[in-house]
């Protein structure tokens, strides 16, 4: 039988009820949410389900929303059956006051870079990682670059002239 | 069907007669059996004609230097045959290419791996300012950790554009005192770059 999203959908509904909302059907491919304290149970259900087996983690990602009160940062998961050759995604939210997110690195070994990853670049504090540092931006860098709090250009250069660049 | 092959049956000799030119001595007394002229001419002389390029290539202005460096415009024609990979062996630091920030430290650690005199050419706009990239992870020009001597505009530069910044770097080369070294302005210029 074939994995549909219906089948996922009702396994994910039937486990943990309440906790796991606005799914999404997105070209073809399942979407969810749940809690940022669900998150390592939700993925590990995903991992042990005998029909579901969602064993490999395509990539983690993070989004900055920062309209979205209170759900500003998100974490994404791409997971993916191998077996079934079927793709979810999994995302959970969190305010960026307070970034905390349990890791995943003990259930997948490729998140350890990947949190980084998402570390370096929106400051995600991923509770239990076990070298949380920036992996690809120098070191002595004191912000997380690709969060919405920032223009564009690089505020540090001098020998630019505003004037020059529509933007006096 | 097979192509016809075709030779060169009609060749034209080539007239290399006035093609072939040799540098022109320094300024300086002759006479029967001696010359002499100021040791800086000859020294300057003989820099110029023999710089040993680093190349540091990292994107596409680097694949306008493989161009240069080919037969068709050939960097060759101007001293400068052996292209050197060791730091330690070459005279002329040629950074073509988008230098991010975290390869900052490594440029200079080639540059302070070079033994002087040393000079130091920016290939194109992301070497010179930056260039497109004006963002968080890009160095906005390499003088920022490195002196310069030649910035050569473009993005990226056409192979004779960076010929031209290389004889630039000739002219420097040529003209250079060989006291310069050890001024106190050089010393300034290489502690304000925290360079001892």
């Amino acid at each position: 039988m074939a994995l549909t999203n219906e089948y996922i959908q009702q396994k994910l509904k039937d486990q943990f009820g309440e906790l796991v909302y606005n799914f999404e059907d997105t070209y073809g491919m399942l979407s969810f949410e749940a809690p940022k304290e669900q998150n390592l149970k939700v993925l590990q259900f995903l991992y042990d389900d005998e029909t579901l087996q969602f064993r490999f983690m395509t990539d983690l990602c993070g989004v900055n929303y920062p309209d979205d009160a209170g759900r500003e940062l998100a974490v994404v998961y791409h997971l993916h059956n191998l077996t079934e050759n079927v793709r979810i995604r999994f995302k959970v939210f969190t305010a960026v006051a307070t970034p905390d997110v349990f890791t995943a690195s003990q259930l997948f070994s490729t998140a350890n870079w990947m949190e980084r990853e998402t570390y370096d670049f929106y400051g995600v504090n991923f509770v239990g990682h076990p070298n949380l540092k920036r992996i690809l931006n120098v070191d002595e860098m004191d912000y997380f670059p690709l969060r919405k709090e920032y223009p564009l250009e690089d505020q540090t250069r001098i020998d630019k002239d505003d004037e020059m660049f529509g933007r006096g | 069907m097979a192509r016809p092959v075709r030779f060169n049956i009609n060749p034209i000799p080539a007239n290399t007669a006035d093609a072939i030119t040799t540098v022109k001595a320094p300024e300086g007394f002759s006479g029967e059996g001696f010359f002499t002229t100021q040791l800086s001419s000859v020294v300057g002389l003989a820099r110029k004609n023999s710089i040993w390029p680093l190349p540091f290539a990292t994107s596409c202005c680097g694949i306008e230097f493989m161009a240069t460096m080919g037969s068709h415009y050939d960097l060759a024609r101007f001293g400068s045959e052996r292209v050197g990979f060791s730091p330690r062996q070459c005279d002329l630091l040629m950074v073509m290419g988008t230098i991010a920030k975290k390869m900052g430290p490594v440029l200079r650690q080639v540059y302070l791996q070079m033994a002087e005199p040393r000079w130091v050419i920016a290939v194109g706009a992301c070497a010179s300012s930056g260039g497109i990239f004006d963002t968080y992870s890009v160095l906005q020009g390499i003088d920022q950790v490195i002196p310069v001597d030649v910035y050569v505009p473009g993005c990226p530069p056409r192979p004779e554009a960076i010929l031209d910044g290389f004889m630039k770097i000739q002219d420097l080369v040529g003209q250079e005192s060989i006291r310069r070294r050890n001024s106190e302005h050089y010393k300034a210029l290489l502690n304000s770059y925290g360079i001892q």
